[in-house]
């Protein structure tokens, strides 16, 4: 990456910390309902791996962790925290939530709620890739737990067959809920049980960006030149608990500690400061200017955006009812 | 109109549609090479190829998923679960992924996917190959779910899922493949909302769908040759949404009710045109509405047993007669 590029990263990634940390704030005072699972540790992850490929042309797909993967696609921050907000002008309208952003406009398909359940949407993403003839390719991002669902080798599978376009990224934090990797799971390395489908995989520390982008690099430029899937997966860690009920009683303060000292944001900071590319002041006013542009911009959007109204609880039900006529009626156009 | 059997039919709206698009794909186990455990997809491997005519592997969920992740790009699938039996292991992400995107997506996403797929009790399959699951489909917002009695049903039915901007179930039944009926010669679209109403009548309303359609059909016949009674049949095509006029409009005229499933009757069709009766047309009715279903029994492998548990169009008339209080 270039010196303005990792400018520019670490300044987006001030935002996705900042914002997920606002997001907790308005959850506490009850402005954001249901789960909530939030991002800081990642960054590096997403940031990484979306400066490999090509946000807003790439499709992304992936879990309910979802509100920095749609930021760094190009979904509007307002919109999103509308959307945790409930409201009209939301990603979704107010219908999906924190683990349902979407924006189908920059080609970011979505956040779901069942664990894996992503695994076969990307494959199938992938297939109309194929079908159509595009350069875009797929990238599913899914935590570590997720590699233990049935789909995830039915997709696999079928990945490798048809040789499809699509990236699976397995940010691999060690942990799915409380439960952590060694109790779950007989593997913990996780781009070793894509072996036996012939997928080529690679795995990397996911906290330092410029080696994620390093590897994801090989894994993007694979995938977009035709040569089928590809995995990788990312070594790291959420700062805060799985979601806003969770009091991290499985995990020690020590080895939280040992991830903090090697906080993504804080490493590229300092190495461009090492680099002479910017000062400790430069850093400080990055974080205050995007706190205002949260604060004046972002949640001032969310309070002041209207709610959904009654009478649209099921409009998005089924398709718009006047041009299905043909089909409802059986009268060809 | 040509006389073709329903998996012709079935085959002739595959073909057409996928001439017509190229994003048109189908998919399923044995369907492309093999030519389709009922033959419903012959010929389209050797004429569309590989890649749109999809020989899956076994992973029901997979695959089913993979074909609404393409059907989000635009891409129409029209998938095949070999058996209905089988579904069960697709429901996640026919519930899940298709029946909610566009809501939870506040509009921005739909799956035009078609799942199609074989149920209802064949001969002494067993406990784990002869399910009706249409219930369980029916009762999900979102979906929609259509099961033709007849070829040009079968046929028209697969062609307006296919055009159809929403996720449409479509549940045939195993023993009706090899069904012979008149389907029109040019392009045909049947509505997926609606009912039909099979043979008009006049004292009694015989509620069926699918295969059930043709117990009551026979039932008709015999009522009226046997006994006196006039019995209208109506074609409950659509399941999702079940059509509350269709229904009022008939029972308006008789006054009196029968359905007839192939399911089992706790949650089912029957429980739920009794429902919309209650709604619609409650004091129009002059006895209470009965249920003809099966029994409530794991499919058993016995041939006499199998034939106790499913019922036929002789307990359509019993039921009839017992409303007139004939027997
Ligand atoms: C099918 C399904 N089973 C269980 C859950 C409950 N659940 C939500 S997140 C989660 C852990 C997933 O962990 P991982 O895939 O590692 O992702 P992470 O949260 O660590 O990012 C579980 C068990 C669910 N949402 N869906
Ligand atoms: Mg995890």
């Amino acid at each position: 990456m270039k010196i303005e590029d990792k400018k520019r990263v670490l300044r987006e990634m001030v935002l996705h910390r900042r914002f997920e940390e606002r997001c907790y704030q308005a959850y506490i005072e009850r402005k954001i309902g249901g789960f909530l699972h939030l991002y800081p540790g990642q960054e590096a992850c997403c940031n990484g791996v979306m400066e490999a490929a090509r946000p807003g042309h790439d499709y992304v797909i992936t879990g309910y962790r979802d509100h920095v993967h749609a930021i760094k696609c190009g979904a509007d921050p307002k919109e999103v925290m509308a959307e945790l907000y409930g409201k009209e002008t939301g990603s979704s309208k107010g219908r999906g939530g924190s683990m349902h952003i979407f924006d189908a406009a920059h080609h970011f398909m979505g956040g779901y709620a069942l664990v894996g359940g992503p695994f076969p949407l990307a494959a199938g993403i992938a297939k109309a890739i194929q079908l159509k003839g595009g350069d875009e390719i797929a990238i599913c991002f899914l935590g570590d737990a997720a590699n233990n669902q049935g789909v995830f080798h039915e997709t696999l599978n079928m990945a490798a067959l048809w040789k499809l376009p699509v990236l699976f990224v397995c940010e691999n934090n060690l942990y799915g809920i409380g439960t952590s990797i060694e109790r779950s799971t007989a593997v913990v390395h996780q781009h070793k049980r894509v072996a036996a489908y012939n997928i080529p995989a690679d795995e990397c520390d996911g906290q330092d960006i410029d080696i994620v982008y390093e590897h994801a690099r090989k894994a993007v430029d694979h995938v977009r030149a035709g040569n089928g899937p590809f995995f990788l997966e990312l070594m790291t860690y959420r700062y805060r608990g799985h979601s806003m009920s969770d009091s991290r009683g499985y995990r020690s303060r020590e080895e939280e500690e040992v991830w903090k000292q090697r906080d993504p944001i804080l490493m590229l900071r300092d190495r461009l400061i090492t680099a002479g590319a910017m000062t400790m002041a430069d850093y400080e006013t990055i974080e205050k200017e995007t706190d205002a542009y949260i604060e004046n911009e972002v949640i001032k959007f969310a309070e002041e955006s209207p709610e959904p109204r009654v009478e649209d609880l099921e409009k998005y039900v089924l398709a718009d009812r006047e041009s299905q006529q043909p089909w409802l009626t059986g009268k060809a156009a | 109109m040509a006389q073709i059997m329903l998996w012709e039919a079935i085959q002739r709206a595959h073909d057409e549609e996928m001439s017509r698009d190229p994003l048109v794909i189908c998919m399923g186990e044995d369907i492309g090479v093999a030519g389709g455990t009922y033959k419903a997809t012959k010929g389209l491997y050797e004429k569309y190829g590989p890649l749109r005519v999809m020989d899956t592997p076994i992973s029901e969920g997979g695959f089913t998923g993979l074909a609404i992740g393409a059907s989000f790009l635009g891409v129409r699938p029209i998938v095949e679960i070999m058996s209905v039996n089988f579904a069960w292991l697709a429901m996640d992400q026919m519930f899940n992924s298709a029946a909610k995107i566009r809501y939870m997506s506040g509009g921005q996403l739909a799956a035009p996917c078609v799942f199609r797929s074989a149920g209802g009790a064949a001969h002494q399959l067993g406990a784990q190959h002869s399910a009706r699951m249409e219930k369980v489909f029916m009762g999900i917002a979102g979906l929609r779910v259509v099961t033709p009695s007849n070829p040009k049903q079968a046929y028209g039915l697969l062609k307006s899922a296919i055009r159809c901007d929403d996720p449409v179930f479509i549940n045939e039944h195993e023993l009706m493949y090899n069904m012979k009926g008149e389907v029109p010669d040019g392009e045909y679209f049947h509505p997926l909302e609606g009912s039909e109403v099979a043979r008009a009548g006049t004292d009694v309303t015989l509620f069926g769908y699918n295969i059930s359609v043709h117990w009551c059909l026979k039932a008709a016949e015999i009522l009226d040759k046997q006994y006196g009674i006039s019995a209208e049949v109506v074609d409950l095509y659509s399941l999702s949404p079940l059509d509350r006029a269709g229904i009022k409009a008939s029972v308006s005229k008789t006054h009196r009710v029968v359905i007839a499933e192939e399911d089992e009757a706790p949650v089912g069709v029957g429980s739920e045109v009794i429902a919309i009766i209650n709604e619609e047309c409650f004091f129009e009715l002059d006895a209470a509405p009965v249920r003809v279903h099966s029994a409530l029994v794991p499919q058993p492998y016995n041939h006499t047993l199998e034939k106790a548990a499913i019922p036929d169009h002789e307990d359509v008339v019993k039921a009839v007669l017992k409303l007139f209080g004939k027997a």
